[in-house]
């Protein structure tokens, strides 16, 4: 714990902190673009330097220089202010003045800095530096004349991201970022680069030129494009959500957010489902609230009913119809869409225990059944942190191209019944060994033929410091899923044990990925925001709000409740879920307990209390022992990452990315 | 006090004689390698520092004292190993003025792979890399050849000269990028990088090729090392005055009668140099202008204050220069010194890597003012405002290419100020009142 005096100021800093870091904690602003906390130090903008004795007599730059013992900082001193007039300035000198057309204005590190730390005016009478902009693809806007050559984009791809995508040519002042061969950035989180550069070289193509940060109304949101629970800022004007931001929480998604979390939001104002719709003699037509519900209540299901539960629905929602069901003297629910079965009876056997935190410490990692890349990005990255660590990777299933190497074991769950011997002792001498089960390899014994290498591994022990290890996970695909389990959205036999009770009201929660084909006999109740499969098949359907538009409660797959606030209201005639299920108890006669969101929310807590605390819900660390044996090829459940959701299905931008990242060359091929 | 040709150590740097190991042994290369070798990694390196030989890639940084920070015991990598260690031979000489490492390299190659051997082993290195300017094809011909001689005589690779070391000499050539002469740039491009210097700390001894401790040491400061072994750090510090001790090769171009690369006693006079191995000054010594004695990133020095001046590190620095590489470029009264110093400013523009924010942009915008003044289109507060900005740049850079470029910049505005005055005047007669 070295001591340091910052402008006169003594104080104690961690070993292993910058110049910077101490300054920061002396409560000092240091100005920099190139640094970020969670990118190497590049120290090639040379904006934070400042005064350092001992040392040669000239600035330092301070995001490069560890703290030592007795050093004497100073960030106020005339040598400081004139380094960075002088930095601020050549910055400036090619850096176009066209802050009036430029998006990064009001939230530009340059803008804001030089105010701070620049010159009145510039001396530079020569012409100025003009660089073509480059193409990034379908989500990130160049304008690269703006670029101040931070290289945060070139090592965000090359350390986070993990592809070799972005990188500078040339030299002095030629210098230039690109992508290489100006091919589009194709990484699942390429559009982090946006927030990380700190002008308005990278900025976002779909919000080009739509508002100011100042006109923004933003509210704090979770994301449900996957199981992660990204934290995220919506901003919005008026009743529409113009993009959505990640917010800062280390134990989630640090500081990153997908593209699809990212850009999925212009799908919220297209295919929307506006008022209730009725089917007559084989079509849709649109009707009153009171026409639908009592179209319903007339079948008079009594207990004949069920719901299922979609990916994306919050637990107040599960919750309130999980209440009328109750009423009615139902309890079949279910929020598997696609026909899983897995035993559900310990939620710690499906549950990502080891935390996202948890996994970048892991030193050896056996992978079934996920895509980790395509199915939960962050994760990905936290495994990308992991090896960087020295973690040792086995992956079973389809190779797929991953951004840390790992060993592929073979496409068939078969190999769970006998590791190789390499995989097993590498496993077996981990001080923290980890399983991840993905949705692929839940199925067909895969989740108990894992539970059973937990076991036999002991992955649930003591660490020598004491804290307890669980390195049991399953990575799930859905933001509803934990969230659902915890309700009991869980037939022992799945969804099909719902098709065999052929239920007379089927209540499909934002359910768009079921096969309705089963439910042929059943009137199908569609409660959702989208026009998307769910609503096709439906013989009732009742507009309700998506994520943005309705206050929630999330669970994401690591068992971490997180609460969603309400940014702009539905449109048209959409009402917030709870308040259709409260509504459709009156039209059949039953009373659920709660007359208000907060009543709502209260029977919730009463009942699953863990869904009443923001932050891990204890599942207990006991695993079922497993066993069996598992086979079968794996399939993985995305086969195209941009639309995997009724919101992004809709989103003009997903198509797009699905259709030139993804099918680029299809088209290109189909062109010539 | 010139130098006697009996304490020559380049016997061959006209090239008068085959290069090939032979001739170079007839000469005294890889003369009782193996007892420098017997003596010892500390001997050696006391015997470097008694000598008071300084790098004579252009800092000046003792050179036995910069092999003895390499670790005494190798750090550790991830898995428990020991790391290796490595000599990094810095022959990317791209220096404009400079060109005594390509006529050793050429003419006495063996004298720096037995210089590479006795560095290598003094500092405990695996292995030495020498990186060859990408422009040096000849030269680098040669020293491939005399490389695979060397092996073949069982002077290099396992068991080197028979001492029991095993040491291996690769030869890398470069691209041809003045910034892969920075010792770190020069890391990186051997890595397969992007030549573009490392942030400092950690120095490369800590941290350097492939992370491992490494030594960047230039051409003439290695292959002067088995000479001063052999004959004596007595022998060598005999030479030049107190902290400028030894003999060193001088390259002299520009207006002199006869231009050459010669070695000679450090802190021989300016003027003694010129007379006795150039032919004096072209148009006599009144007609001299100025000289830039270190190569293009020293500042120049004025006629007046160079003639009697001692040619050393600290004699030039007394005059507000230094030796550099001692790549001298004589210029006379016929010269135009603005164009000549705006002509440097152009190379350090096109030289910058880009990496650092003062360089890249300073670079550019010290030569359009240079070219301006050159013409005198310019007022003469940019005069005063240019020296600001090459005091923007100086010192605020990660490496010193910044530093190289803003001293002629400061030399050219010390002691020419009057005539870039003069062209501002005679371009706009008005801006000069």
């Amino acid at each position: 714990m070295p001591k340091v005096k910052v402008d006169g100021v003594e104080l104690e800093v961690p070993a292993g902190a910058t110049v910077l870091q101490a300054c920061e904690l002396a409560g000092k602003e240091i100005p920099r673009f190139c640094y970020h906390e969670r990118l190497s130090i590049a120290g090639n903008c040379r904006m934070c330097l400042v005064e350092v004795k001992p040392g040669p007599p000239k600035p330092q730059a301070s995001c490069a220089l560890p703290a030592a013992e007795g050093q004497e900082i100073r960030t106020d001193s005339e040598m400081v202010k004139k380094a960075r007039e002088g930095v601020m300035e050549f910055l400036l000198i090619n850096h176009p003045l066209d802050c009036p057309i430029c998006d990064q204005g009001g939230e530009c590190d340059l803008q804001d800095q030089s105010v701070a730390y620049g010159r009145g005016g510039s001396r530079y009478d020569e012409n100025k530096r003009a660089v073509t902009s480059k193409n990034m693809g379908p989500l990130i806007k160049t304008t690269m004349t703006r670029c101040i050559h931070c290289t945060r984009c070139v090592r965000f791809s090359e350390e986070i991201a993990g592809v070799d995508e972005i990188g500078a040519i040339y030299r002095g002042e030629n210098m230039q970022i690109t992508t290489y061969l100006e091919k589009a950035a194709t990484h699942e989180m390429s559009a982090n680069v946006i927030d990380l550069c700190p002008v308005g070289a990278l900025t976002s193509r779909p919000y080009a030129f739509e508002a100011r940060p100042w006109e923004l109304k933003k509210t704090l949101g979770i994301d449900v494009s996957d199981a992660t629970g990204a934290n995220i800022r919506i901003d919005s004007r008026g009743r529409e959500v113009l993009r959505v931001l990640p917010r800062i929480n280390d134990d989630v998604n640090e500081e990153w957010i997908s593209d699809k979390a990212r850009y999925q939001v212009d799908g919220l104002t297209k295919r929307r489902l506006d008022k209730p719709f009725l089917r007559k003699d084989g079509k849709l037509v649109p009707v009153s609230w009171q026409e639908a519900f009592s179209a319903i209540a007339t079948l008079n299901p009594g207990n004949s009913i069920a719901a299922v539960a979609g990916d994306m629905v919050d637990c107040e929602t599960m919750f309130a119809a999980k209440k009328l069901l109750g009423a009615l003297g139902s309890s079949l629910l279910e929020g598997r869409q696609t026909g899983m079965d897995y035993d559900c009876s310990s939620l710690a056997a499906v549950n990502f225990n080891s935390g996202f935190n948890g996994i970048e410490t892991a030193d050896a990692i056996l992978i079934v059944g996920s895509q980790v890349r395509t199915e939960a990005p962050l994760v990905n990255v936290r495994l990308r942190k992991a090896v960087k660590r020295g973690a040792k990777v086995f992956l079973v299933g389809p190779a797929w191209e991953t951004t840390f190497g790992g060993e592929f074991l073979g496409e068939d769950l078969s190999v769970l019944n006998q590791l190789p011997q390499h995989v097993w002792d590498a496993l077996s001498g981990a001080k923290r060994p980890a399983v991840i089960v993905g949705g692929a390899g839940l199925g067909r014994g895969g989740l108990e033929a894992s539970l059973s290498i937990a076991g036999q591994l002991k992955l649930v022990r003591e660490l020598e410091d004491g804290s307890t290890w669980n390195g049991f996970n399953v990575l799930h695909l859905s933001a509803a899923r934990m969230g659902g389990l915890m309700l009991g959205y869980a037939q022992k036999g799945g969804i099909a044990d719902l098709a065999a009770a052929a239920p007379k009201v089927v209540l499909a929660l934002g359910a768009d990925e079921v096969d309705f084909t089963k439910f042929a006999n059943s009137m199908v109740v569609y409660i959702g925001h989208h026009g998307d499969k769910g609503a096709h098949a439906a013989d009732v359907v009742l507009p309700a709000a998506a994520y943005t538009e309705k206050n929630g409660t999330y669970v994401n797959t690591e068992g971490r409740v997180q609460l969603s606030d309400k940014a702009v209201f539905a449109p048209g005639d959409a009402r917030e879920d709870w308040t259709i299920l409260r509504a459709m108890a009156d039209a059949f006669g039953v009373s659920v307990g709660f007359d208000s969101f907060e009543e709502l929310r209260a029977a919730m807590a009463a009942e699953v209390p863990a869904l009443g605390v923001e932050g891990l819900a204890d599942y207990g660390q006991d695993l079922p022992a497993g066993g069996g044996s598992a086979s079968g090829v794996i399939a993985y459940p995305i086969k195209d990452f941009y639309l995997t959701n009724p919101i992004a299905r809709a989103s003009a931008v997903m198509q797009q990315c699905s259709a030139e990242l993804l099918h680029g060359e299809e088209i290109a091929e189909a062109a010539e | 006090m010139a130098l006697a040709d009996k304490d020559r150590i380049f016997t061959n740097l006209y090239g008068f004689q085959p290069w090939n190991l032979k001739e170079a042994m007839a000469r005294g290369a890889w003369d009782g390698t193996k007892d420098i070798l017997a003596k010892g990694k500390e001997a050696i390196i006391e015997e470097m520092k008694a000598s008071g030989l300084r790098g004579r890639g252009g800092a000046g940084f003792p050179t036995g004292l910069k092999w003895s920070f390499m670790p005494k015991q190798a750090p550790l990598d991830q898995n428990g190993n020991p790391k290796p260690s490595f000599l990094v031979i810095n022959a990317d000489e791209s220096e404009p003025g400079s060109c005594k490492d390509r006529e050793i390299m050429r003419h006495d190659p063996h004298l720096l792979f037995e210089g590479a051997l006795v560095a290598g082993f003094a500092m405990g290195a695996r292995a030495a890399y020498i990186y060859i300017r990408g422009e040096y094809i000849r030269e680098a011909e040669v020293l491939f050849a005399a490389r695979e001689e060397a092996y073949a005589a069982g002077l290099l690779g396992k068991n080197a000269c028979g001492s029991g070391y095993d040491f291996d000499v690769f030869v890398h050539r470069g691209a041809g990028a003045y910034i892969c002469g920075e010792e770190t740039a020069m890391i990186e491009s051997l890595e397969g990088k992007k030549g573009q210097p490392r942030l400092k700390p950690p120095f490369p001894a800590g941290a350097g090729l492939y992370g491992c401790p490494t030594t960047v040491n230039n051409v003439e400061s290695i292959a002067v090392a088995p000479t001063i072994m052999r004959r004596g750090a007595a022998w060598f510090s005999s030479f030049g005055n107190e902290n400028n001790r030894g003999t060193k090769l001088f390259q002299i171009s520009g207006h002199v009668d006869k231009p050459c690369v010669v070695e000679e006693e450090m802190s021989i006079s300016f003027r003694e140099l010129i007379e006795k191995h150039c032919g004096g000054i072209r148009g006599g010594w009144d007609n001299l202008l100025a000289v830039i004695p270190g190569g293009s990133s020293v500042p120049l020095v004025p006629a007046k204050d160079i003639i009697d001046c001692a040619m050393d590190y600290d004699g030039l620095k007394a005059v507000g220069s230094g030796l550099g590489t001692a790549a001298i470029i004589v210029m006379d009264k016929s010269t135009d010194i603005v164009r000549a110093i705006s002509r440097i400013s152009y190379f350090y523009k096109h030289e910058s890597c880009g990496q650092c924010t003062p360089c890249r942009e300073g670079t550019g915008w010290m030569w359009r003012v240079m070219e301006r003044l050159r013409t005198g289109n310019a007022s003469v507060e940019e005069i005063d405002m240019l020296f600001q900005v090459t005091k923007q740049v100086e010192g605020h850079t990660i490496c010193a290419l910044g530093d190289a470029a803003a001293w002629p910049i400061q030399g050219l505005i010390r002691h020419f100020r009057p005539e870039l005055e003069r062209r501002i005047a005679e371009h706009m007669p008005e801006a000069a009142e």
